[in-house]
């Protein structure tokens, strides 16, 4: 079936359909690793947006049930050059068409990507629409009557509804998991107050969930720590009722000027609670940022890939990183009780920040890869250290 | 001073000299005045201008002296003339000339060449890095030799030391044959030794071009995956960039190994990584690395428009990978991963058409002298493009002959890898065979045959297609699988220009795309390009 992808600008391709027919709309941005379409379509970061892979051949080696980075697929459209119908990999279980099927995803295929991706750079990023229902005319008219993507506080449409524990190995059952849309794998939690206490006393990290990826969760639960996620509007009573030895704030999608609520929180939360530690990635670097006094602004196609190199100027070492982000923390902004420690050599925006006293630190990429380069898990070692208190700070 | 190859021989293409040349002119751009030795003036790196001085001289201990002693150079990189280069360095180090003539040795310390070169040293760094090498030992007696099975399972390859041929050994898949093969590999080997090892039959095999800097900054440039599993030297076989069947898990498990590898190594420049993977659990292998530029490393330069041997020759003089910039973008750094949107294919050239009565049969040991690569949004019409490229005679998947062989013959063509085997696949296809059997004896993934499938599923659609039929959708479906005018009049029975005069007046042509390093992401300021059948020329 035939679909089109138009853009704001009025720019449109004609492709074929995949996934289910239909319409759907998003901010349209590209994404340039050439592996990982799997953890970039369950990526809760990419909500709202309709993702386009640069990468021309997409769906090689299938989908499998260990590779999601939540239960769902969470972009909002997928566009790609070539889907591939038949894959070839000893842990594949399902097509990529068949897959965005099942969970109602509008796709399309067979377009010029990389003329849609030099507009999306030359002009930076807009919204956009993938149907197979309307014309041109009838998809601008309704592009624009959208509200902007930067209004959405798509963190709170993402985050888990009630907390929960996580628990590794656990095989994802998705399917059974509809009922109330939270992981099923993970626990229910019982209130604190009747919380078995965990066998291992390594830490209690309380992760922030602005759309966490699995990957975070798992990347701390191999350091030791117990995980407890909490929705992101938990307010610092509720956040510190569970005792916690660190606070994650995990990556998310949207602008975090939408979020003011969650930056307050975490503002009255290190009033409350100076010494505790802090990690956050992604978003939860934006929330820090912004908590700490600093701004943020919006990128023009932003960072999305798992190539981008960025130098940790503590060290002077340079690490290749895994990105996706549209917003960045505006250097000049920081009170100076706040460090830059780490800049994208491609841009010189900021990758990284820490607060000269406190505990607190954060990355704007992502140290969880998945996909993407696994160079930069040390930081998870950092936090946990910090967390289980072998290490002062700084 | 840079020391070259010296003469091209078969196993070698002309990377060399692409890379050598490419090094001296990243010298002299830093201001760095480079004297150049070389015994094959039939080198571009032997012109005048590529180097402050040329000597065409013997790549001797006793010419290279002289020379040094008259040009007095600072330094020497002798990693970019291959193992010639390399070889010529160690004899002058240990010759004491190094010394005597206060010549430092740039790039890759000798120590680390010699920890990726020598077999033992070898392994036994593997063994420091935890990375996993194919077991392997050295048995004198059947007792032995079982003691191995039982440590490390079946299949084994058995091969008997000092033979006429290699006689005596085999593959050994149950007790029967190990029995069979340690004995008689016993009985034939002169000294009464076998060398048992893991024989990684139908392993994927994936190479990595990685980099390292002073500073400890490690970069991945490229892999590739070779379309022939384990068995076949990676360059006799197809290679397609990146790699295709790989999930980002296995992605970075084998990037991951490879970064490993080179800091472990301590190798400061390009260096190539080749391991196994099985293609039914995350178990991998490392089989080889390169410590230096090397065909590889030129075919994954022109495969993302990243400059290895360049950005080595940088390295060697102390520059960090955030120092250099990119050359293709200009306003990024040479320190990033390249980002392909486009899939690379190549192909060996073998020069079976020159030596007829050779022994077509493709194994460990590399036989072609040649190789072309393609650029294309498809495997399929990369593919295409590579064989038409080969200039063998060929414009699409069928070779002459292939034909006229019985069943019979195209099973045991498909079970033992020749130069043809890729139009043997085909052939099959075009004959019924299931992509499961051609699997099975070919052990090429699934992923790989079913686009040679999809291309003779076309194939047939198209033959014999009356002109009048050939709608502007098929021409377009056919074009983007890299079906050429020529040989769509081949197929369809009318002269090329034919195809090409309706191909026109449909308003079908093709439009080039940038090879950019960055997909897109970046603007280009010295790309090259590629032919595509898109809708927007760049």
């Amino acid at each position: 079936m035939k679909a089109l992808l138009i853009l704001s600008d009025g720019t449109f391709f004609e492709g074929t359909n995949i996934g289910v027919a239909g319409t759907t709309t998003g901010e349209v941005v590209f994404n340039t690793s050439m592996t990982g379409y799997q953890e970039i379509l369950t990526d809760p970061s990419y909500a709202g947006q309709i993702v386009a892979l640069t990468y021309p051949l997409i769906g090689n080696y299938g989908i499998n049930d260990d590779d999601n980075e939540s239960i769902n697929p969470q972009v909002a459209g997928f566009i790609v050059k070539e889907m591939c119908e038949n894959p070839s990999n000893y842990r594949s279980d399902a097509a990529g068409d068949d897959y965005l099927k099942q969970y109602n995803i509008v796709g399309i295929q067979g377009i010029d990507v990389r003329a849609l991706v030099k507009n999306l750079r030359d002009h930076g990023v807009m919204l956009g629409m993938v149907t197979t229902e309307h014309t041109v005319e009838e998809g601008l008219a309704i592009l624009h009557n959208l509200p902007d993507y930067d209004s959405g506080a798509y963190a709170r449409q993402v985050t888990t509804p009630r907390p929960y524990q996580w628990q590794q190995g656990e095989a994802l059952k998705v399917q059974e998991n509809k009922a109330d849309n939270a992981p099923l794998h993970h626990t229910a939690t019982a209130p604190p107050d009747q919380w078995e206490m965990p066998l291992e006393a390594g830490g209690r990290v309380v992760v922030l969930d602005y759309g966490t990826k699995f990957n975070i969760l798992r990347s701390l639960r191999d350091r030791g720590l117990e995980v407890i996620v909490l929705p992101c509007t938990a307010t610092p009573e509720e956040i510190l009722q569970w005792q916690p030895d660190g606070i994650l704030l995990s990556n998310g999608p949207g602008d975090p000027k939408a979020l003011d609520e969650e930056v307050k929180n975490i503002q009255s939360l290190q009033q409350q609670n100076p010494n505790l530690p802090m990690f956050g990635i992604c978003l939860g670097h934006q929330i820090l940022g912004r908590a700490m006094g600093g701004e943020t602004f919006k990128l023009k196609f932003g960072h999305r890939g798992a190539n981008h190199p960025v130098k940790d100027l503590t060290t002077g070492k340079v690490h290749i990183t895994t990105q996706n982000h549209g917003y960045a923390v505006q250097a000049d902004s920081l009170p100076d009780d706040v460090e830059v420690t780490h800049l994208n050599l491609n841009d010189n925006t900021v990758e990284g920040l820490r607060h000269r006293e406190k505990p607190v630190f954060s990355v704007q990429y992502h140290p969880e890869a998945s996909p993407g380069p696994k160079d930069n898990a040390y930081l998870f070692d950092r936090f946990a250290d910090l967390v289980k208190k072998k290490t002062e700070y700084p | 001073m840079v020391i070259g190859s010296g003469p091209i021989v078969i196993g070698q293409a002309a990377e060399f000299d692409y890379a050598g040349t490419q090094a001296c002119q990243a010298l002299r751009e830093e201001g760095v005045s480079v004297v150049l030795v070389n015994s094959n003036p039939a080198t571009i790196m032997t012109d005048v201008e590529t180097a402050d001085a040329v000597y065409i001289e013997p790549l001797t201990v006793s010419f290279v002296e002289q020379v040094i002693a008259k040009e007095r150079p600072d330094g020497l990189l002798p990693s970019l003339g291959g193992q010639t280069g390399l070889n010529m360095a160690y004899r002058l180090a240990e010759a004491g000339i190094l010394d005597k003539y206060n010549v430092e040795l740039l790039g890759t310390p000798l120590e680390s060449i010699k920890k990726a070169e020598d077999r033992d040293l070898f392994k036994e760094t593997m063994k420091r890095l935890n990375q996993p090498v194919p077991e392997s030992a050295i048995v004198v007696s059947m007792e032995e030799a079982k003691a191995f099975r039982d440590q490390i399972g079946y299949p084994l390859i058995i091969r008997p030391a000092y033979t006429l041929g290699g006689t005596g050994g085999g593959i050994a898949y149950n007790d029967k044959q190990l029995e069979q093969f340690v004995r008689s590999g016993l009985d034939r080997s002169l000294i009464h030794q076998i060398l048992l090892e893991r024989y990684l039959n139908g392993w994927k095999e994936v190479e990595y071009e990685v980099m390292r800097d002073g500073n400890d900054t490690c970069i991945t440039i490229c892999n590739m995956e070779n379309f022939d599993p384990m068995g076949v030297h990676t360059g006799d076989s197809i290679v397609v960039a990146p790699s295709q069947t790989l999930s980002d898990k296995e992605y970075q498990m084998l990037r991951s190994a490879s970064l490993e590898i080179i800091r472990g190594l301590g190798i400061e420049g390009g260096c190539n990584v080749q391991l196994a993977l099985d293609p039914k659990s995350p178990q991998y292998y490392v089989i080889e690395v390169n410590p230096r530029v090397s065909r590889s490393s030129a075919l994954a330069s022109k495969a993302t428009g990243y400059p290895i041997a360049r950005v080595s020759a940088k390295i060697a003089i102390g520059f960090h990978l955030d120092e250099i910039p990119n050359a293709v973008t200009q306003k990024t750094l040479a320190c990033f991963e390249p980002a392909l949107d486009y899939c690379v294919v190549k192909i060996p050239r073998w020069p079976f058409d020159k030596f007829t009565t050779s022994d077509r049969r493709v194994t460990t040991q590399m036989k072609a002298t040649g190789e072309v690569m393609s650029i294309d949004r498809s495997f399929e019409s990369a593919l295409m493009k590579a064989l038409r490229s080969l200039e063998i005679g060929v414009y699409g998947l069928r070779s002459k002959g292939v034909g006229l062989l019985t069943e019979m013959e195209i099973e045991e063509k498909l079970r033992v890898p020749t130069d043809e085997r890729i139009f043997i696949i085909a052939e099959a296809f075009r004959r019924g065979m299931m992509i499961e059997e051609v699997h099975d004896l070919t052990k090429v993934d699934c992923w790989f045959l079913q686009k040679i499938w999809h291309l003779i599923e076309m194939e047939q659609q198209l033959r014999n297609k009356p002109l009048d039929e050939f709608t502007p959708d098929l021409m377009r479906k056919a074009k983007k699988l890299g079906f050429n005018d020529h040989h769509l009049g081949e197929l369809i029975g009318v002269k090329e220009p034919e195809i090409r005069a309706r191909r026109k007046a449909m308003g079908i042509a093709p439009v080039y795309k940038m090879v950019d390093t960055c997909a897109g992401e970046f603007e280009a300021q010295t790309p090259y390009y590629y032919s595509c059948y898109e809708t927007e020329s760049e």
